[in-house]
C-alpha cells in the first residue's frame, strides 16, 4: 500500500468546517476537467493513488485515466462504497424496495426477495450485497484497484446495528471478485478494530480520522494510539489537518510520529499543497517510504490555485 | 442498563437502531415495523425481537423507553400508547400534527412523571450551541431581527410516492424542513407570538408544499424571516442556517461554524472582542461515544438516556418544548389558509395567490 494517497472530498463540496468553503470548492470543481487537472499534477508530484468515493462524477475521471493509461503509468484508485448520498436520497424518496429496484439488475434476487418475503430475506441479504458492491465496482473496469474500502456511513451503521458478518460478506468478494484487499472507513476506530477482530479479519485496512485535536476520533485520541501501538491493523490516517483546524506542520509531524500508521490520506486543491504536503509527510518518514520525484519539469504554484 | 423498543425503521428510524444498540447502556430489545424484510434481515444479523404492532410489542415486551420513528401522522398514537404503559418517550421531529395532540399528551406525560424527548437534534449542534451560549450571555443586546433558513435537495422532480409526499401523513417541507428552523430560533431566541405573510408553495410535489416563507413577530417587538425550500439541489444536504441580529451586534450560525460580529466587548464573554469571532464545528463539538452521520444524532439518545436513567423530566428538549415548534407551524398554516381563503383585494402586505381564469391559462402554458 502507498504511503501517500490522494483524497476526493475537496471536488466534491465536502468541507467539515466551512458550508461557504465547500461551496466554493464545488463550483470550482463542477467542470471535471478541473479535477482531472488537480489529479494530473497530483501524479506529476509523485501521488500513485486517488482514493475515490464511487460518486456518479468518478466515473468521468475513470474515463479519462482508461483512456490515457500510457500516460499514468503505476496509477491505482482506491474506491470507496457506496456514495450513500445517492442510497439515502432514494429510500427517502422511494422507500427502501423501491430504491434497491433502483441500484440493482432487473431480475435475480432482488424478484425474489420481493416475492418472498421474510424468508427470502434472510436467505438473500448476502447476495444483494455482492450485486451491490458489482454496481459500484462497474466504472473501475479496466483500471487498478488493488484496495477496495466500504464508506464511513455504511461500516459505522454495520458497526452500530451489530451487522458483523457482512464485513466477511465484504471483505470475501471484494478477494474473490476483484482480487483486491479488503479496506474499512471508520469513525469508531476501537469499535472497527473490535469487531473486525471478531469476525477473523487478520491485520485489516482501517482508515479513520487520526490527528493532533482528536475531532470526530470516537472513543477518544487515547484509544486510537493504544490501539497503533499494538500494530494489529494497517492504519490509514485521514482528517490529519480537521478540516484546517491544525496548521500543516504541525499536524503532519503528529501523525508521522505516532507508531503504526501505514498512510495518510489527504485532499488539496492546488499543486502548491499538494507538493508541500508531500514535502512535509517525506521529511517525516524519509525518502524510502516517500520517493523524491524525479523528472517533474513543472514549478510548484504553476497548476491551479 | 435501559431497556429500549424501537418504532419504526425508515431513515432516522434505522438509525436510531444503530445508535441505540451501540450506546454502552441501552439494551436495545425490540424493534417494529410494518416491512417485512427489514425486520428479517435485522432479526437474522443482531437476534432483536420484531414485531408488526406496536401495541403487542409494548404489551409483551419487558421494556422503559420506546424510540418512535414512525410517519409524523402516527406519532399521537404511538406515544399515548406507551405512556399510558409508563414507558418514557423519545419521539422523531415533528412531534404531533395538531397541537391539541401535543397539549394533552404533554399533560399525559407529566401526571405520569414520563421523562420525554424529540428528535430535533440541530439543539445538539456544538456551533447552534455556542449562539445559544452567546445570546443568553447578551453578547447582541437587544436582539431585533432574525432570519432563519433551511434549503435541500429532497424534492426535485414531480415524482415520489412515500408519505413525506402527504400532507395528511405529515409529508411537506413545513413539517420536514421548516419544522427545524422554527425549532433553532425557539432555542435560540424563543418562539415567536404570531405569524404572517405565510405562503406555502409547490414547486414540483403535487400534494405539498415544496417552499415555505412566513413573517415571525416576537412578544419583546422583534421580527423574524423564515425561508425553507427542500427542492432545491444546489445543496448537497439539508443545510440550516440563523442569522440574527442585534444592537450590539449579529450572529450567523450554521452546523459547520458560529461566527459572531460585536460593536463592543460585552461582560461575561472576555474571549470575543469587537469585530468578527469564528468558532468552528472542530472546536465546539463534544465527542460522542459512536458516531453515525454526525456528533448531534448520538448525542441528542445520550441525553435521553441520561434524563431516563436520572429522572430528569424538564429539559430543553421535551415534549413541552417540541409542542412550541408546533405551534408555530399551526400558525403558519392558518396564516396560509387565511390568505387563499381571502377576497380578490387581500389585505396590505398579504398577497393571495392568483385564482381562476388567470390562473388556468398560466396552468395551461406551463405544461
Amino acid at each position: 500500500m502507498d504511503r501517500v494517497l490522494f483524497g476526493d472530498n475537496q471536488f466534491f463540496g465536502i468541507n467539515h468546517m466551512s458550508d461557504e468553503k465547500a461551496r466554493a470548492q464545488a463550483m470550482r470543481f463542477q467542470d471535471t476537467r478541473a479535477i482531472l487537472e488537480v489529479l494530473e499534477a497530483a501524479y506529476e508530484e509523485g501521488v500513485r493513488v486517488f482514493m475515490c468515493t464511487t460518486h456518479e462524477r468518478v466515473a468521468d475521471v475513470c474515463d479519462h485515466f482508461r483512456s490515457n493509461a500510457a500516460r499514468f503509468p503505476g496509477f491505482e484508485f482506491y474506491p470507496c462504497m457506496p456514495y450513500a448520498h445517492k442510497y439515502a436520497d432514494a429510500v427517502t424518496e422511494h422507500g427502501v424496495l423501491e430504491a434497491l429496484r433502483q441500484f440493482l439488475p432487473a431480475d435475480g434476487a432482488l424478484g425474489a426477495l420481493m416475492r418472498g418475503g421474510l424468508s427470502a430475506a434472510k436467505k438473500d441479504i448476502d447476495g444483494i450485497a455482492r450485486l451491490l458492491i458489482d454496481a459500484e465496482m462497474k466504472m473501475f473496469a479496466g483500471l487498478r484497484t488493488p484496495v477496495i474500502f466500504l464508506q464511513n456511513v455504511v461500516s459505522d451503521l454495520l458497526l452500530g446495528l451489530g451487522f458483523k458478518d457482512a464485513f466477511r460478506v465484504f471483505a470475501d468478494h471484494v478477494r474473490l471478485k476483484y482480487d483486491a484487499e479488503p479496506g474499512f472507513i471508520t469513525m469508531n476506530l476501537p469499535l472497527m478494530v473490535e469487531t473486525l477482530r471478531e469476525v477473523g479479519l487478520e491485520n485489516p485496512i482501517i482508515c479513520s480520522n487520526i490527528n493532533r485535536i482528536g475531532f470526530r476520533m470516537c472513543g477518544g485520541i487515547a484509544a486510537y494510539e493504544a490501539l497503533l501501538r499494538e500494530n494489529r491493523f494497517r492504519a490509514i490516517a485521514m482528517s490529519v489537518f480537521a478540516s484546517g483546524a491544525i496548521p500543516p506542520r504541525d499536524a503532519i509531524e503528529y501523525v508521522c510520529g505516532l507508531p503504526g500508521v501505514q498512510s495518510i490520506v489527504f485532499g488539496a486543491s492546488s499543486r502548491a499543497n499538494i507538493r508541500e504536503t508531500r514535502r512535509l509527510i517525506r521529511a517525516c518518514w524519509g525518502d524510502a517510504a516517500v520517493p523524491a520525484v524525479v523528472g517533474s519539469s513543472r514549478q510548484a504554484g504553476a497548476g491551479p490555485a | 442498563m435501559i431497556r429500549a423498543g424501537l418504532v419504526g425503521l425508515g431513515k432516522m428510524g434505522i438509525s436510531h437502531c444503530a445508535i441505540l444498540n451501540a450506546h454502552p447502556n441501552v439494551e436495545l430489545v425490540a424493534v417494529c415495523d410494518s416491512a417485512q424484510y427489514v425486520l428479517g434481515v435485522l432479526n437474522k444479523y443482531t437476534g432483536v425481537r420484531t414485531y408488526g404492532d406496536f401495541r403487542r410489542m409494548i404489551d409483551e415486551v419487558a421494556l422503559d423507553c420506546v424510540v418512535v420513528a414512525t410517519p409524523s401522522r402516527t406519532h399521537a398514537d404511538v406515544v399515548q400508547y406507551a405512556l399510558e404503559r409508563d414507558l418514557d418517550v423519545f419521539c422523531e421531529k415533528p412531534f404531533v400534527l395538531d397541537p391539541l395532540d401535543g397539549e394533552r399528551l404533554v399533560e399525559l406525560a407529566r401526571g405520569r412523571g414520563r421523562v420525554t424527548q424529540v428528535g430535533y437534534h440541530y439543539r445538539f449542534v456544538g456551533a447552534f450551541r455556542e449562539a445559544r451560549r452567546l445570546l443568553e450571555a447578551g453578547a447582541l443586546g437587544r436582539v431585533h431581527h432574525l432570519r432563519a433558513e433551511a434549503y435541500g435537495p429532497v424534492v426535485l422532480r414531480p415524482r415520489g410516492s412515500t408519505w413525506r409526499s402527504a400532507r395528511a401523513e405529515g409529508g411537506g417541507c413545513l413539517y420536514d424542513y421548516a419544522s427545524h428552523a422554527i425549532d433553532l430560533v425557539n432555542f435560540l431566541v424563543g418562539p415567536p407570538i404570531a405569524v404572517s405573510g405565510a405562503t406555502l408553495a409547490k414547486v414540483f410535489s403535487r400534494d405539498v408544499e415544496d417552499e415555505v416563507y412566513a413573517t415571525l413577530r416576537f412578544g419583546d417587538g422583534s421580527s423574524g424571516q423564515l425561508a425553507a425550500n427542500w427542492s432545491d439541489e444546489s445543496y448537497r444536504r439539508m443545510t440550516t442556517r440563523v442569522s440574527v441580529w442585534g444592537t450590539n451586534g449579529r450572529v450567523n450560525v450554521d452546523r459547520q461554524e458560529c461566527q459572531i460580529s460585536l460593536r463592543e466587548r460585552v461582560d461575561g464573554l472576555p474571549d470575543l472582542g469587537p469585530g468578527w469571532t469564528v468558532r468552528y464545528t472542530t472546536e465546539l463539538t463534544a465527542p460522542v461515544g459512536y458516531y453515525l452521520r454526525g456528533e448531534e444524532y448520538s448525542a441528542q439518545i445520550d441525553h435521553f438516556v441520561q434524563a431516563v436513567a436520572q429522572r430528569r423530566t424538564e429539559h430543553p428538549y421535551s415534549f413541552a418544548c417540541a409542542l412550541e415548534t408546533d405551534r408555530v407551524v399551526q400558525m403558519i398554516l392558518r396564516d396560509a389558509e387565511s390568505a387563499r381563503a381571502a377576497p380578490a383585494a387581500p389585505p396590505a402586505g398579504r398577497p393571495a395567490r392568483r385564482r381562476g381564469l388567470l390562473d388556468s391559462i398560466r396552468r395551461v402554458l406551463s405544461h
